[in-house]
Protein backbone atom coordinates (compact mmCIF):
# COMPACT_ATOMS: atom_id res chain seq x y z
CA UNK A 1 0.00 0.00 0.00
CA UNK A 2 1.50 2.92 -0.96
CA UNK A 3 0.16 6.80 -2.02
CA UNK A 4 -0.86 5.88 -5.21
CA UNK A 5 -3.14 3.46 -4.18
CA UNK A 6 -4.87 5.32 -2.05
CA UNK A 7 -5.60 7.89 -4.79
CA UNK A 8 -6.58 5.31 -6.94
CA UNK A 9 -9.26 4.08 -4.48
CA UNK A 10 -10.80 7.15 -3.65
CA UNK A 11 -10.51 8.19 -7.74
CA UNK A 12 -12.29 4.99 -8.06
CA UNK A 13 -14.70 5.09 -5.55
CA UNK A 14 -15.88 8.87 -6.17
CA UNK A 15 -16.54 7.55 -9.72
CA UNK A 16 -18.65 4.93 -8.89
CA UNK A 17 -20.78 6.77 -6.44
CA UNK A 18 -21.21 9.91 -9.22
CA UNK A 19 -22.04 6.30 -11.64
CA UNK A 20 -25.19 4.94 -9.25
CA UNK A 21 -26.36 8.64 -8.80
CA UNK A 22 -26.27 8.96 -12.31
CA UNK A 23 -27.99 5.62 -13.42
CA UNK A 24 -30.48 5.53 -10.57
CA UNK A 25 -31.52 8.88 -12.36
CA UNK A 26 -31.88 6.89 -15.41
CA UNK A 27 -33.80 4.07 -13.89
CA UNK A 28 -36.47 6.49 -12.12
CA UNK A 29 -37.14 7.89 -15.95
CA UNK A 30 -37.19 4.45 -17.38
CA UNK A 31 -39.17 3.26 -14.96
CA UNK A 32 -41.99 6.00 -14.87
CA UNK A 33 -41.54 5.86 -18.77
CA UNK A 34 -42.01 1.84 -18.90
CA UNK A 35 -44.76 1.85 -16.49
CA UNK A 36 -46.94 4.64 -18.52
CA UNK A 37 -46.46 2.94 -21.69
CA UNK A 38 -47.73 -0.45 -20.19
CA UNK A 39 -50.37 1.90 -18.83
CA UNK A 40 -51.57 3.40 -22.04
CA UNK A 41 -50.16 6.59 -20.85
CA UNK A 42 -46.84 8.88 -22.47
CA UNK A 43 -45.18 9.47 -19.25
CA UNK A 44 -42.56 12.33 -18.74
CA UNK A 45 -42.23 14.17 -21.51
CA UNK A 46 -41.74 18.04 -20.96
CA UNK A 47 -38.91 18.46 -19.42
CA UNK A 48 -36.30 18.41 -21.64
CA UNK A 49 -36.52 16.31 -24.97
CA UNK A 50 -38.66 13.33 -24.13
CA UNK A 51 -38.98 14.29 -20.53
CA UNK A 52 -35.09 12.81 -19.91
CA UNK A 53 -34.12 15.48 -17.37
CA UNK A 54 -37.44 15.06 -14.97
CA UNK A 55 -35.19 13.33 -12.12
CA UNK A 56 -32.97 15.62 -12.42
CA UNK A 57 -35.12 17.94 -11.77
CA UNK A 58 -37.33 16.42 -9.20
CA UNK A 59 -34.04 15.88 -7.54
CA UNK A 60 -33.22 19.65 -7.43
CA UNK A 61 -36.42 20.45 -6.25
CA UNK A 62 -35.63 17.54 -3.34
CA UNK A 63 -32.92 19.74 -2.24
CA UNK A 64 -34.50 23.08 -2.42
CA UNK A 65 -37.47 21.67 0.03
CA UNK A 66 -37.75 22.58 3.46
CA UNK A 67 -36.41 19.55 5.81
CA UNK A 68 -39.32 19.16 8.58
CA UNK A 69 -38.54 16.85 11.71
CA UNK A 70 -41.48 15.75 13.66
CA UNK A 71 -42.09 16.33 16.97
CA UNK A 72 -40.80 13.86 20.14
CA UNK A 73 -38.89 12.40 17.82
CA UNK A 74 -35.15 10.77 18.38
CA UNK A 75 -33.22 13.58 16.53
CA UNK A 76 -29.75 11.85 16.24
CA UNK A 77 -31.61 8.37 14.60
CA UNK A 78 -33.73 10.30 12.80
CA UNK A 79 -31.02 11.85 10.74
CA UNK A 80 -28.78 8.82 10.72
CA UNK A 81 -31.32 6.26 9.23
CA UNK A 82 -31.31 7.20 5.59
CA UNK A 83 -27.13 6.98 5.18
CA UNK A 84 -27.49 3.99 7.65
CA UNK A 85 -29.79 2.08 4.62
CA UNK A 86 -27.53 3.41 1.62
CA UNK A 87 -24.45 2.91 2.58
CA UNK A 88 -24.36 -1.02 3.05
CA UNK A 89 -25.89 -0.97 -0.74
CA UNK A 90 -23.15 1.17 -1.86
CA UNK A 91 -20.53 -1.06 0.09
CA UNK A 92 -21.72 -3.69 -2.26
CA UNK A 93 -20.05 -2.33 -5.62
CA UNK A 94 -16.95 -2.63 -4.06
CA UNK A 95 -16.65 -6.63 -4.72
CA UNK A 96 -18.98 -6.48 -8.21
CA UNK A 97 -16.76 -7.19 -11.19
CA UNK A 98 -17.86 -5.37 -14.58
CA UNK A 99 -15.03 -7.87 -16.35
CA UNK A 100 -12.05 -10.03 -15.96
CA UNK A 101 -10.31 -8.20 -13.66
CA UNK A 102 -12.43 -5.13 -13.65
CA UNK A 103 -12.92 -4.65 -10.07
CA UNK A 104 -12.09 -2.89 -7.26
CA UNK A 105 -11.78 -5.01 -4.42
CA UNK A 106 -11.54 -8.93 -5.60
CA UNK A 107 -12.28 -10.04 -1.90
CA UNK A 108 -11.98 -14.19 -1.51
CA UNK A 109 -15.19 -13.90 0.31
CA UNK A 110 -17.30 -12.21 -2.11
CA UNK A 111 -21.07 -14.21 -1.29
CA UNK A 112 -20.26 -13.73 2.33
CA UNK A 113 -19.68 -9.92 2.19
CA UNK A 114 -22.86 -9.35 -0.08
CA UNK A 115 -25.28 -11.48 1.67
CA UNK A 116 -23.67 -9.50 5.08
CA UNK A 117 -24.16 -6.06 3.41
CA UNK A 118 -28.05 -7.42 2.17
CA UNK A 119 -28.72 -8.35 5.28
CA UNK A 120 -28.23 -4.80 6.98
CA UNK A 121 -30.38 -2.78 5.56
CA UNK A 122 -33.40 -3.66 7.97
CA UNK A 123 -31.53 -2.09 10.21
CA UNK A 124 -32.14 1.40 8.44
CA UNK A 125 -35.53 0.69 7.94
CA UNK A 126 -36.75 -0.15 11.93
CA UNK A 127 -34.27 2.97 13.03
CA UNK A 128 -36.53 5.64 10.45
CA UNK A 129 -39.87 4.14 11.69
CA UNK A 130 -38.61 3.66 16.20
CA UNK A 131 -37.54 7.00 15.37
CA UNK A 132 -40.11 9.04 13.44
CA UNK A 133 -42.57 9.00 16.74
CA UNK A 134 -45.11 8.50 13.84
CA UNK A 135 -47.83 5.07 14.29
CA UNK A 136 -47.91 4.83 10.18
CA UNK A 137 -43.96 4.69 10.36
CA UNK A 138 -44.09 2.48 12.90
CA UNK A 139 -46.47 -0.04 11.02
CA UNK A 140 -44.20 0.31 8.23
CA UNK A 141 -40.78 -0.33 9.95
CA UNK A 142 -42.56 -3.74 11.60
CA UNK A 143 -43.79 -4.92 8.00
CA UNK A 144 -40.58 -3.96 6.38
CA UNK A 145 -38.55 -6.24 8.97
CA UNK A 146 -40.91 -8.95 8.63
CA UNK A 147 -41.05 -8.88 5.25
CA UNK A 148 -36.72 -8.30 5.21
CA UNK A 149 -36.03 -10.99 7.49
CA UNK A 150 -38.48 -13.74 5.50
CA UNK A 151 -37.24 -13.10 2.45
CA UNK A 152 -33.55 -13.14 3.00
CA UNK A 153 -33.39 -16.80 4.00
CA UNK A 154 -34.88 -17.65 0.12
CA UNK A 155 -31.96 -14.98 -1.24
CA UNK A 156 -29.11 -16.82 1.20
CA UNK A 157 -29.63 -20.32 -0.37
CA UNK A 158 -30.06 -19.44 -4.04
CA UNK A 159 -26.53 -17.50 -3.36
CA UNK A 160 -25.58 -20.54 -1.27
CA UNK A 161 -26.23 -23.21 -4.02
CA UNK A 162 -24.20 -20.84 -6.73
CA UNK A 163 -21.09 -20.97 -4.72
CA UNK A 164 -22.00 -25.32 -4.31
CA UNK A 165 -22.11 -25.69 -7.95
CA UNK A 166 -19.20 -23.13 -8.48
CA UNK A 167 -17.17 -25.47 -6.26
CA UNK A 168 -17.02 -27.78 -9.41
CA UNK A 169 -14.50 -25.53 -11.53
CA UNK A 170 -12.53 -23.29 -8.71
CA UNK A 171 -11.19 -23.86 -5.38
CA UNK A 172 -12.38 -20.47 -4.41
CA UNK A 173 -16.21 -20.68 -5.03
CA UNK A 174 -17.06 -17.38 -3.21
CA UNK A 175 -15.25 -15.30 -5.17
CA UNK A 176 -17.58 -13.20 -7.60
CA UNK A 177 -14.90 -13.43 -10.31
CA UNK A 178 -14.21 -17.33 -10.46
CA UNK A 179 -18.25 -17.41 -10.52
CA UNK A 180 -18.43 -15.50 -14.01
CA UNK A 181 -15.71 -17.50 -14.87
CA UNK A 182 -17.13 -20.68 -14.36
CA UNK A 183 -20.06 -20.12 -16.48
CA UNK A 184 -18.31 -19.17 -19.83
CA UNK A 185 -19.26 -21.99 -20.87
CA UNK A 186 -22.87 -22.21 -19.74
CA UNK A 187 -24.67 -19.57 -17.66
CA UNK A 188 -25.95 -20.87 -14.30
CA UNK A 189 -29.36 -20.21 -15.54
CA UNK A 190 -29.47 -22.97 -17.37
CA UNK A 191 -28.49 -25.29 -14.69
CA UNK A 192 -30.81 -24.40 -12.58
CA UNK A 193 -33.73 -21.98 -13.34
CA UNK A 194 -35.28 -22.55 -10.10
CA UNK A 195 -32.60 -20.86 -7.79
CA UNK A 196 -32.61 -17.94 -10.93
CA UNK A 197 -36.59 -17.39 -9.76
CA UNK A 198 -36.02 -17.77 -5.90
CA UNK A 199 -33.47 -15.33 -6.46
CA UNK A 200 -35.48 -12.80 -8.76
CA UNK A 201 -38.19 -13.27 -5.73
CA UNK A 202 -36.20 -12.92 -3.10
CA UNK A 203 -34.36 -9.95 -4.72
CA UNK A 204 -38.03 -8.07 -5.51
CA UNK A 205 -38.94 -8.19 -1.60
CA UNK A 206 -35.50 -7.46 -0.51
CA UNK A 207 -36.26 -4.31 -2.63
CA UNK A 208 -39.76 -4.03 -1.80
CA UNK A 209 -40.80 -3.77 -4.74
CA UNK A 210 -44.82 -4.85 -6.44
CA UNK A 211 -46.01 -7.78 -5.74
CA UNK A 212 -43.99 -7.01 -2.22
CA UNK A 213 -44.45 -3.30 -1.56
CA UNK A 214 -46.47 -4.05 1.72
CA UNK A 215 -44.16 -1.93 3.68
CA UNK A 216 -44.65 0.89 1.53
CA UNK A 217 -48.69 0.50 0.67
CA UNK A 218 -48.94 4.05 -0.30
CA UNK A 219 -52.57 3.71 -0.38
CA UNK A 220 -52.80 2.61 3.53
CA UNK A 221 -49.56 3.33 5.56
CA UNK A 222 -48.80 6.28 3.08
CA UNK A 223 -45.13 5.39 2.32
CA UNK A 224 -44.12 3.32 5.33
CA UNK A 225 -41.06 3.59 7.20
CA UNK A 226 -40.31 6.94 5.86
CA UNK A 227 -43.85 8.93 6.03
CA UNK A 228 -42.32 11.53 8.13
CA UNK A 229 -39.40 12.45 6.35
CA UNK A 230 -39.16 15.40 3.48
CA UNK A 231 -37.20 16.69 1.26
CA UNK A 232 -33.89 15.63 0.11
CA UNK A 233 -33.58 12.78 3.49
CA UNK A 234 -37.02 11.14 1.20
CA UNK A 235 -34.78 11.49 -1.67
CA UNK A 236 -32.11 9.76 -0.27
CA UNK A 237 -34.73 6.79 0.50
CA UNK A 238 -35.97 6.39 -2.86
CA UNK A 239 -32.20 6.79 -3.82
CA UNK A 240 -31.46 3.78 -1.78
CA UNK A 241 -34.11 1.66 -3.30
CA UNK A 242 -33.10 2.25 -6.94
CA UNK A 243 -29.88 1.23 -5.91
CA UNK A 244 -30.62 -1.76 -3.66
CA UNK A 245 -32.69 -2.47 -7.38
CA UNK A 246 -29.66 -2.06 -9.79
CA UNK A 247 -27.84 -3.67 -7.20
CA UNK A 248 -29.92 -6.96 -7.23
CA UNK A 249 -30.14 -6.68 -10.98
CA UNK A 250 -26.15 -6.42 -11.22
CA UNK A 251 -26.32 -9.26 -9.07
CA UNK A 252 -28.39 -11.67 -10.52
CA UNK A 253 -26.56 -11.07 -13.98
CA UNK A 254 -22.79 -11.97 -12.01
CA UNK A 255 -24.30 -15.30 -10.31
CA UNK A 256 -27.01 -16.71 -12.77
CA UNK A 257 -26.93 -14.87 -16.06
CA UNK A 258 -23.28 -15.63 -16.34
CA UNK A 259 -21.70 -11.52 -16.07
CA UNK A 260 -19.78 -10.14 -18.19
CA UNK A 261 -18.90 -13.09 -20.51
CA UNK A 262 -21.02 -13.23 -23.78
CA UNK A 263 -19.91 -13.61 -27.59
CA UNK A 264 -16.61 -12.66 -28.35
CA UNK A 265 -16.17 -11.51 -24.51
CA UNK A 266 -12.41 -12.72 -24.36
CA UNK A 267 -10.91 -11.35 -27.65
CA UNK A 268 -12.63 -8.14 -27.20
CA UNK A 269 -12.33 -6.97 -23.48
CA UNK A 270 -14.24 -3.50 -23.98
CA UNK A 271 -17.46 -5.63 -25.04
CA UNK A 272 -17.45 -7.37 -21.01
CA UNK A 273 -18.75 -3.98 -19.37
CA UNK A 274 -21.38 -3.69 -22.00
CA UNK A 275 -22.35 -6.98 -21.64
CA UNK A 276 -22.61 -7.10 -17.73
CA UNK A 277 -24.67 -3.62 -18.02
CA UNK A 278 -27.02 -4.83 -21.15
CA UNK A 279 -28.18 -8.19 -18.81
CA UNK A 280 -28.69 -5.80 -15.75
CA UNK A 281 -31.34 -3.66 -17.78
CA UNK A 282 -32.82 -6.52 -18.63
CA UNK A 283 -33.27 -7.74 -15.26
CA UNK A 284 -34.76 -4.08 -14.10
CA UNK A 285 -36.70 -4.11 -17.30
CA UNK A 286 -38.00 -7.51 -15.75
CA UNK A 287 -39.03 -5.90 -12.56
CA UNK A 288 -41.04 -2.95 -13.94
CA UNK A 289 -42.89 -5.43 -16.32
CA UNK A 290 -43.52 -7.64 -13.07
CA UNK A 291 -44.50 -4.90 -11.47
CA UNK A 292 -47.00 -3.21 -13.59
CA UNK A 293 -49.82 -5.87 -14.26
CA UNK A 294 -49.65 -7.29 -10.70
CA UNK A 295 -51.42 -5.93 -7.55
CA UNK A 296 -49.99 -5.87 -3.74
CA UNK A 297 -49.84 -9.12 -1.83
CA UNK A 298 -51.78 -8.47 1.57
CA UNK A 299 -49.38 -9.07 5.19
CA UNK A 300 -50.37 -12.46 5.64
CA UNK A 301 -50.56 -14.09 2.10
CA UNK A 302 -46.84 -12.29 2.14
CA UNK A 303 -45.94 -14.38 5.32
CA UNK A 304 -47.58 -17.33 4.02
CA UNK A 305 -46.10 -17.26 0.62
CA UNK A 306 -42.53 -16.93 1.94
CA UNK A 307 -42.63 -19.56 5.13
CA UNK A 308 -44.98 -22.02 3.32
CA UNK A 309 -43.91 -21.73 -0.25
CA UNK A 310 -40.48 -20.12 -0.89
CA UNK A 311 -38.55 -21.33 2.15
CA UNK A 312 -39.46 -24.70 1.63
CA UNK A 313 -38.59 -25.04 -1.78
CA UNK A 314 -35.25 -22.84 -1.10
CA UNK A 315 -34.47 -25.73 1.14
CA UNK A 316 -35.23 -28.51 -1.21
CA UNK A 317 -33.50 -26.91 -4.33
CA UNK A 318 -30.28 -26.52 -1.94
CA UNK A 319 -30.70 -29.92 -0.53
CA UNK A 320 -31.03 -31.12 -4.30
CA UNK A 321 -28.40 -29.03 -5.72
CA UNK A 322 -25.39 -30.28 -3.00
CA UNK A 323 -26.55 -34.23 -3.93
CA UNK A 324 -26.58 -33.58 -7.56
CA UNK A 325 -23.03 -31.78 -7.51
CA UNK A 326 -21.45 -34.11 -4.20
CA UNK A 327 -22.64 -37.42 -6.02
CA UNK A 328 -21.27 -36.50 -9.21
CA UNK A 329 -18.06 -35.28 -8.28
CA UNK A 330 -17.60 -38.50 -5.60
CA UNK A 331 -18.12 -41.03 -8.95
CA UNK A 332 -16.67 -38.01 -11.43
CA UNK A 333 -18.64 -37.68 -13.62
CA UNK A 334 -17.88 -35.32 -16.12
CA UNK A 335 -19.01 -31.56 -15.75
CA UNK A 336 -21.20 -31.25 -18.42
CA UNK A 337 -23.15 -34.55 -17.62
CA UNK A 338 -23.56 -32.80 -14.00
CA UNK A 339 -24.89 -29.75 -15.75
CA UNK A 340 -27.61 -31.60 -18.04
CA UNK A 341 -28.76 -33.77 -14.98
CA UNK A 342 -28.71 -30.76 -12.86
CA UNK A 343 -31.07 -28.54 -15.07
CA UNK A 344 -33.07 -31.58 -16.27
CA UNK A 345 -34.01 -32.23 -11.97
CA UNK A 346 -34.69 -28.28 -11.67
CA UNK A 347 -37.01 -28.15 -15.13
CA UNK A 348 -38.93 -31.37 -14.29
CA UNK A 349 -39.39 -29.85 -9.97
CA UNK A 350 -40.68 -26.31 -11.93
CA UNK A 351 -43.15 -28.01 -14.04
CA UNK A 352 -44.73 -30.09 -10.81
CA UNK A 353 -44.68 -26.99 -8.63
CA UNK A 354 -46.36 -24.89 -11.63
CA UNK A 355 -48.64 -27.93 -12.17
CA UNK A 356 -49.22 -27.96 -7.56
CA UNK A 357 -50.15 -24.44 -7.53
CA UNK A 358 -52.46 -24.10 -10.94
CA UNK A 359 -54.42 -27.04 -9.39
CA UNK A 360 -54.46 -25.51 -6.02
CA UNK A 361 -55.99 -22.67 -7.58
CA UNK A 362 -58.27 -24.39 -9.36
CA UNK A 363 -59.39 -26.27 -6.65
CA UNK A 364 -60.03 -22.76 -4.88
CA UNK A 365 -61.48 -21.54 -7.83
CA UNK A 366 -64.20 -24.33 -7.79
CA UNK A 367 -65.07 -23.60 -4.01
CA UNK A 368 -65.81 -20.19 -4.99
CA UNK A 369 -68.09 -20.75 -7.75
CA UNK A 370 -70.09 -22.98 -5.72
CA UNK A 371 -70.15 -20.17 -3.38
CA UNK A 372 -70.71 -17.59 -5.06
CA UNK A 373 -71.93 -18.55 -8.64
CA UNK A 374 -70.74 -17.68 -12.09
CA UNK A 375 -68.24 -14.49 -11.80
CA UNK B 1 -2.24 -12.78 -8.16
CA UNK B 2 -1.99 -13.57 -4.50
CA UNK B 3 -5.32 -11.05 -3.05
CA UNK B 4 -4.02 -7.79 -1.30
CA UNK B 5 -6.19 -7.73 1.69
CA UNK B 6 -5.03 -4.46 3.09
CA UNK B 7 -6.13 -3.02 -1.01
CA UNK B 8 -9.05 -4.64 -0.90
CA UNK B 9 -10.39 -3.80 2.72
CA UNK B 10 -9.14 -0.54 2.95
CA UNK B 11 -11.50 0.12 -0.90
CA UNK B 12 -14.81 -0.86 1.79
CA UNK B 13 -13.81 1.24 4.30
CA UNK B 14 -13.62 3.97 1.61
CA UNK B 15 -16.62 3.32 0.18
CA UNK B 16 -18.48 3.24 3.34
CA UNK B 17 -17.23 6.68 3.80
CA UNK B 18 -18.51 8.06 0.88
CA UNK B 19 -21.55 6.34 1.36
CA UNK B 20 -22.05 8.35 4.91
CA UNK B 21 -19.85 11.54 3.35
CA UNK B 22 -21.57 11.79 -0.29
CA UNK B 23 -25.20 11.14 0.97
CA UNK B 24 -24.49 13.21 4.08
CA UNK B 25 -23.10 16.33 1.15
CA UNK B 26 -26.26 16.76 -0.17
CA UNK B 27 -27.77 17.15 3.24
CA UNK B 28 -25.68 19.97 3.93
CA UNK B 29 -26.34 21.23 0.72
CA UNK B 30 -30.21 21.18 1.38
CA UNK B 31 -29.81 22.85 4.64
CA UNK B 32 -27.94 25.45 3.06
CA UNK B 33 -30.16 25.78 0.36
CA UNK B 34 -34.01 24.76 1.51
CA UNK B 35 -35.82 27.61 3.45
CA UNK B 36 -36.58 26.78 7.18
CA UNK B 37 -39.80 28.04 8.96
CA UNK B 38 -40.41 25.61 11.23
CA UNK B 39 -44.11 26.19 12.87
CA UNK B 40 -46.36 23.71 15.06
CA UNK B 41 -48.58 22.57 12.73
CA UNK B 42 -45.88 21.55 10.33
CA UNK B 43 -43.69 19.13 13.03
CA UNK B 44 -47.64 17.44 13.72
CA UNK B 45 -47.17 13.63 13.14
CA UNK B 46 -48.65 12.97 10.01
CA UNK B 47 -52.16 10.81 10.19
CA UNK B 48 -54.10 12.10 6.75
CA UNK B 49 -54.91 15.12 8.66
CA UNK B 50 -56.15 14.01 12.14
CA UNK B 51 -54.64 15.18 15.06
CA UNK B 52 -52.69 11.92 16.03
CA UNK B 53 -53.93 10.63 19.88
CA UNK B 54 -51.18 8.82 22.52
CA UNK B 55 -47.69 7.80 21.32
CA UNK B 56 -46.46 7.86 17.84
CA UNK B 57 -44.33 3.82 19.05
CA UNK B 58 -47.60 2.26 19.36
CA UNK B 59 -48.31 -1.25 20.23
CA UNK B 60 -48.34 -3.99 16.96
CA UNK B 61 -49.22 -7.42 16.15
CA UNK B 62 -47.25 -10.04 18.52
CA UNK B 63 -46.86 -12.27 15.37
CA UNK B 64 -43.85 -9.91 14.20
CA UNK B 65 -41.78 -11.30 17.43
CA UNK B 66 -42.36 -15.38 16.32
CA UNK B 67 -41.46 -14.57 12.78
CA UNK B 68 -38.24 -12.88 13.63
CA UNK B 69 -37.44 -15.60 16.43
CA UNK B 70 -37.76 -18.38 13.42
CA UNK B 71 -35.54 -16.01 11.65
CA UNK B 72 -32.70 -16.17 13.67
CA UNK B 73 -33.18 -20.06 13.31
CA UNK B 74 -32.58 -20.13 10.28
CA UNK B 75 -29.58 -17.29 10.11
CA UNK B 76 -27.62 -19.12 12.46
CA UNK B 77 -28.41 -22.31 10.38
CA UNK B 78 -27.29 -19.82 7.00
CA UNK B 79 -24.37 -18.96 9.34
CA UNK B 80 -23.39 -23.00 9.76
CA UNK B 81 -23.56 -23.65 6.23
CA UNK B 82 -21.32 -20.85 4.39
CA UNK B 83 -18.30 -22.43 6.02
CA UNK B 84 -19.25 -25.82 4.70
CA UNK B 85 -19.93 -24.74 1.06
CA UNK B 86 -16.49 -23.46 0.67
CA UNK B 87 -14.83 -26.40 1.57
CA UNK B 88 -17.49 -29.58 1.36
CA UNK B 89 -15.86 -31.22 -2.08
CA UNK B 90 -12.65 -31.35 0.20
CA UNK B 91 -13.92 -32.86 2.93
CA UNK B 92 -15.19 -36.66 3.27
CA UNK B 93 -18.19 -37.80 3.08
CA UNK B 94 -19.24 -38.21 7.00
CA UNK B 95 -19.27 -34.39 6.71
CA UNK B 96 -22.05 -34.36 3.42
CA UNK B 97 -24.02 -36.54 5.44
CA UNK B 98 -23.81 -34.47 9.17
CA UNK B 99 -25.05 -31.42 7.02
CA UNK B 100 -27.59 -33.54 5.26
CA UNK B 101 -28.92 -34.90 8.99
CA UNK B 102 -28.42 -31.08 10.31
CA UNK B 103 -30.73 -29.76 8.06
CA UNK B 104 -33.10 -32.44 8.09
CA UNK B 105 -33.60 -31.36 11.84
CA UNK B 106 -34.05 -28.52 10.72
CA UNK B 107 -36.80 -29.17 8.00
CA UNK B 108 -38.43 -30.86 10.55
CA UNK B 109 -38.39 -27.83 13.23
CA UNK B 110 -40.11 -25.68 10.13
CA UNK B 111 -43.09 -28.44 9.28
CA UNK B 112 -43.66 -28.53 13.34
CA UNK B 113 -44.29 -25.06 13.50
CA UNK B 114 -46.39 -25.50 10.40
CA UNK B 115 -48.33 -28.05 12.16
CA UNK B 116 -49.08 -26.28 15.02
CA UNK B 117 -50.05 -23.20 13.66
CA UNK B 118 -47.01 -21.02 14.11
CA UNK B 119 -47.09 -19.59 10.71
CA UNK B 120 -50.63 -18.66 10.25
CA UNK B 121 -51.07 -14.98 10.70
CA UNK B 122 -54.21 -13.97 12.63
Amino acid sequence: MNISDYISIFAIVFVMFNGILGSVLVVIYGERKVLARLQQRIGPSRTGPWGILQTLADAVKLVLKEDIRPQNSDRIIFYLAPLIIFTPIFMLWVVLPFGSGLVLGDIDLGLFYVSALLGLSVVGMVAAGWSSNSKYAMLGSARSAAQLISYELPLILSILSVGLFAQLFTDNPFNLSSIVNAQAGLPFIFVMPLAFVLFLIGGLAETARIPFDIPHADEEIVGGAFVEYSGIRWGAFQLSEYTGLITMAFLASILFLGGWSGPFSDKFVWLQPFYISSKTAFIILLAFWIRAPLPRLRIDQLMAFAWKAIIPISFANFILVSLVVFIGDRISLPIFQIQLILGLLNLISMIALAYLLTSRRKRRLAVYRERWGEK
Amino acid sequence: MPTDYAFNYTAVIVAAGFGFGGIGFTFILSRLLAPKRPSLMQTIAYECGIIPEGQGNTKYNIRYYLFALFFLIFAVEAVFMFPWVVVFLALPSSAFISMMIFLAILIFGLAYAWRKGVLQWR
